[in-house]
């Protein structure tokens, strides 16, 4: 290709992203048209995903992706044109076909190997699909290249009424005779039809193209023009005979009139030697001559184009050197009334910048020190003793919304729909449910759903693992549907939505509920809960977060990996995430994963506790309590509750739990956090005083550091003090666990 | 002399690599993502040749063909037009639709630049 190599790799790169879309496309189409769309764009857009997937590909010389996405266009296309109707064994295929595709293009992107059997077992079901024809399809790919280079007869009954004044005058005077005895060359004889000029063609530029390919002589021949006045503007009166010197192949010379082939009268001769110093004049009439090619060039494989055949017509170049006043035909083609261009809807494309990630990367955190410092600015203002009302301090207000602001616009352009994400769901649920031999559906929502990438792409994994637990584990088998009243079909969802500042994603499905009694009695046998201990359901359902729990009696192949529901909630945690279960026995189990937006900023609220500041993620903080003695009950030592209204709620020190200080013996006049969890789960948390409501910037504690229970991250404070950021939900597990609370540690239920 | 062209592809990669192969020999590359698209631009620019895809969403590239055509300024503008098949039908289909030539895809840069020589000088 291009002499550089850097801007095909690029293109390359590009072409892969794009393939990511296409192939997004073609799963919303296939989607669609599996729920019964039968709007005829539908299958166009599928048919034309492919077709892109193949164009590009065949430009890289892709070409196990070419010959795949080649068969199933094929196959596509018979439904396009209604040939074949997209029944639910073809959609199947489809679907098959697709997530196949998807592996080709991922892996002929990463150069890996292909997975020639696989691609073999697809293509024999898409040539099911066509049946007879598609056998006969097969054999016309294999004669593909041939068939380009077929004389094409197609246009020859082109509209040649126009030349039928044209004199046959067979004779051809005499040319120039040729200065030196030429090697080789042609004499061509060329007269174009009024066709070939509505298609735009122009002979000027054809001749050129051809002076290029060696040195020609060329005579117009003008005897066709009429008087002036009988002269129509837009009909051809002109042809040439051209004599060319030149050692290039006839299928060259031909290519020239590539697109003329059936435009035009054309008559390609190779000169003999006799030829060569003579002038070309025992030049036949076209009904003397057959209307075939000399066909040594014809089957050259890498021929650029067909060479051109005589049109089997009664046009024979006429040439009498007469001379005439008129002009020559114009180059315009005859089309008597343009039609209006068609007006079609001129909703302009949104348009797109693509940025490397690295760039926004360092963008995020530039705002995110620009946060820091406005943060420090404000509060070395505040602190030199400025009136409120100063212009300094009202700038300094407009500073603050406009950094907001930024931040705000940065993190957008991370967000991206969910939309990949379940949709690679999707095609676990497709493979999951056939690995187990179950008729499972995939029911999703809320896809537009935005959520960071880094959220997105580390989702992945924890949920596919979870979409294959409800297909192999949450839903029952048929017989048992079918005997529980249930339809046979199982049904998995898979929702997304915003609620209060972060992404809700929930997993359920309908099957038949977590068997308590089972996993109870595992985590008994397996020993991780004493035998005599009495759980809460929630508190049985957050079992299965138990490292290496699993229901399955039989380990299936496909879940029981080795990777439990306690490496999912690991993965939710390390994302600031929260996850929980629900389960109604006879109904379905509900995963609900509650995520923030995005990973690099928090809403926290600053508090000082035992003289450190530390802070908690705002959302979790539903309410803030001044106590007094009367408020809280002992339940037993070392174990509080504080009353809230008409409840009670499990009250901790958070002093204590961290480790900086002896528990609070006097609660009078204690500042107390409610919080708050996803699962429902409260409890009162003892601070020593609440500082500041802000935004502050994540700074992730890597891997140089222990993970500290309870501790989710640190981050920067405007006074340049570093403050870590809590995991309210952790350090309640622990303080329930040390303080021997019924549930063994796991518990993160605590119901309220 | 700096030719102009359009270039009309619902596909990125393609139209990156149209403009790949012909920016490098001195044209002129202007892109649409499909036919509507492809008549908006028409109306700024005015090439020396159009390059056109078949499959494209909202407008096909036979559509655009005949909306080109339909224009009197843009009768003998010459259009080539990309196509995945070199399959005889398909070339009857576009030269009836008033296309000039056709190129095979994947193509080869050197033959793009030679094709369109030919059509446009």
């Amino acid at each position: 290709m291009s002499n550089t190599n850097d801007p095909m790799a690029e293109i390359r790169a590009s072409f892969f992203i794009e393939c990511e879309e296409l192939l997004e496309a073609l799963q919303d189409g296939l989607q669609a048209l599996d729920d019964g769309d039968d709007d005829p764009e539908t299958i166009n857009i599928v048919f034309r995903a492919v077709h892109s997937i193949k164009g590009g590909a065949g430009a890289f010389g892709l070409e196990a992706l070419v010959r795949f996405a080649h068969r199933f266009e094929t196959v596509l296309d018979e439904v396009r044109a209604g040939r074949m109707s997209p029944d639910t064994e073809a959609r199947k295929v489809f679907f098959q076909c697709a997530d196949h595709l998807s592996d080709l293009v991922r892996i002929s992107r990463d150069d890996g190997e292909l997975p020639t059997e696989e691609t073999a077992a697809l293509l024999d079901s898409l040539n099911g699909l066509l049946g007879e024809a598609g056998i006969e399809e097969e054999a016309d790919d294999a004669e593909e290249e041939e068939i380009d280079f077929q004389p094409a007869v197609l246009s020859l009954d082109l509209d040649l009424g126009g030349d039928d004044e044209e004199g046959s005058i067979p004779d051809l005077p005499p040319l120039d005779a040729l200065p030196t005895a030429a090697p080789s060359g042609f004499t061509i004889r060329f007269k174009p039809d009024n066709d070939l000029f509505e298609t735009g063609n122009e002979p000027f530029h054809m001749l050129r193209a051809l002076d290029e390919l060696g040195t020609c002589t060329v005579t117009c021949h003008l005897d066709d023009l009429p008087d002036l006045d009988a002269l129509a503007a837009e009909t051809s009166y002109l042809s040439w005979t051209i004599d060319i010197e030149t050692d290039v192949e006839e299928a060259e010379i031909a290519a020239a009139f590539e697109f003329v082939d059936g435009l035009c009268t054309l008559d390609i001769k190779k000169k003999t030697a006799d030829d060569v110093s003579s002038a070309p004049s025992q030049e036949s009439p076209a009904d003397e001559e057959p209307p075939v090619q000399e066909d040594e060039p014809v089957v050259k494989a890498d021929a650029p184009a067909e060479p051109s055949p005589v049109p089997p017509t009664e046009t024979p170049v006429a040439d009498a050197p007469q001379e005439s006043k008129a002009e020559p035909a114009p180059a315009a083609p005859m089309k008597a009334a343009p039609a209006p261009a068609k007006q079609a809807a001129p909703a302009a494309a949104k348009s797109v910048v693509r940025v490397d990630l690295d760039r926004i990367e360092r963008l995020v955190n530039l705002v995110g020190e620009l946060v820091i410092n406005q943060a420090m600015l404000s509060q070395s203002l505040e602190r030199s003793g400025l009136s409120p009302h100063s212009d300094a301090m009202n700038g300094l207000e407009e500073f603050q919304r406009l950094t907001r602001d930024i931040q705000d616009s940065v993190m957008m352009i991370r967000a991206q729909p969910v939309k990949s994400l379940f949709q690679r769901m999707s095609r676990i649920v497709r493979e999951a449910s056939a690995a187990v031999g179950k008729d499972v559906r995939l029911h999703t929502d809320g896809e537009s759903t935005e959520v960071d990438k880094t959220v997105i792409e580390r989702l992945a994994d924890p949920l596919t693992h979870m979409i294959r637990n409800a297909v192999d584990h949450g839903l029952e088998d048929s017989e048992a549907r079918i005997a529980a009243g249930k339809p046979e079909q199982g049904r998995v969802n898979l929702t997304a939505a915003h609620r209060s500042g972060r992404v809700v994603i929930e997993v359920s499905d309908d099957g038949g509920g977590i068997n308590r009694p089972k996993v109870l009695q595992i985590a008994i046998d397996k020993g991780l809960v004493s035998p005599d201990a009495t759980l809460s359901d929630t508190e049985i359902d957050n079992l299965l977060f138990l490292p290496g729990f699993s229901t399955a009696s039989v380990v299936s192949d496909l879940s029981g990996r080795g990777v439990g529901m306690d490496v999912v909630r690991t993965s939710i945690q390390a994302l600031g995430g929260r996850i929980s279960i629900t389960s109604t026995p006879g109904e379905g189990t509900t995963f609900s994963i509650s995520l923030p937006l995005t990973l690099a900023v928090l809403d926290g609220m600053v508090v000082q506790v035992a003289e450190e500041t530390l802070v908690l993620p705002l959302n979790v903080v539903i309410e803030t309590l001044t106590l007094t003695n009367q408020d809280v009950e002992m339940v037993r030592p070392g174990a509080h509750v504080v009353r809230v209204r008409s409840g009670f709620v499990p009250l901790f020190d958070l002093g204590k739990e961290l480790g900086y200080r002896d528990p609070v013996e006097d609660y009078d006049g204690s500042v107390v956090l409610l919080i708050a969890h996803e699962d429902g789960s409260r409890a009162a948390l003892i601070i020593d005083s609440i500082q500041d409501q802000r935004q502050v910037v994540i700074k992730g504690l890597d891997d140089s550091f222990y993970r500290a229970p309870g501790i989710a991250a640190a981050t920067i404070l405007g006074d340049g003090q570093i403050a870590l950021i809590l995991d309210t939900s952790d350090i309640i597990t622990n303080a329930i666990g040390s303080s021997g609370a019924c549930a063994p540690q796991v518990t993160t239920g605590l119901t309220a | 002399m700096s030719l102009e062209i359009l270039a009309v592809d619902d596909s990125r990669t393609m139209r990156d690599m149209i403009r790949l192969a012909l920016l490098p020999a001195g044209f002129n590359v202007h892109t649409a993502d499909d036919g509507v698209h492809g008549i908006e631009v028409l109306e700024g620019i005015e090439p020396d040749a159009i390059i056109t895809d078949i499959n494209m969403p909202r407008m096909d590239g036979f559509g655009f063909i005949d909306a080109v055509r339909g224009q009197d300024k843009h009768r003998a503008t010459p259009i080539l037009v990309l196509t995945t098949e070199a399959a005889p039908e398909l070339k009857a289909r576009a030269r009836d639709a008033g296309a000039t030539g056709w190129i095979v895809k994947p193509f080869d840069p050197t033959k793009l630049i030679k094709a369109l020589q030919m059509v446009a000088g």
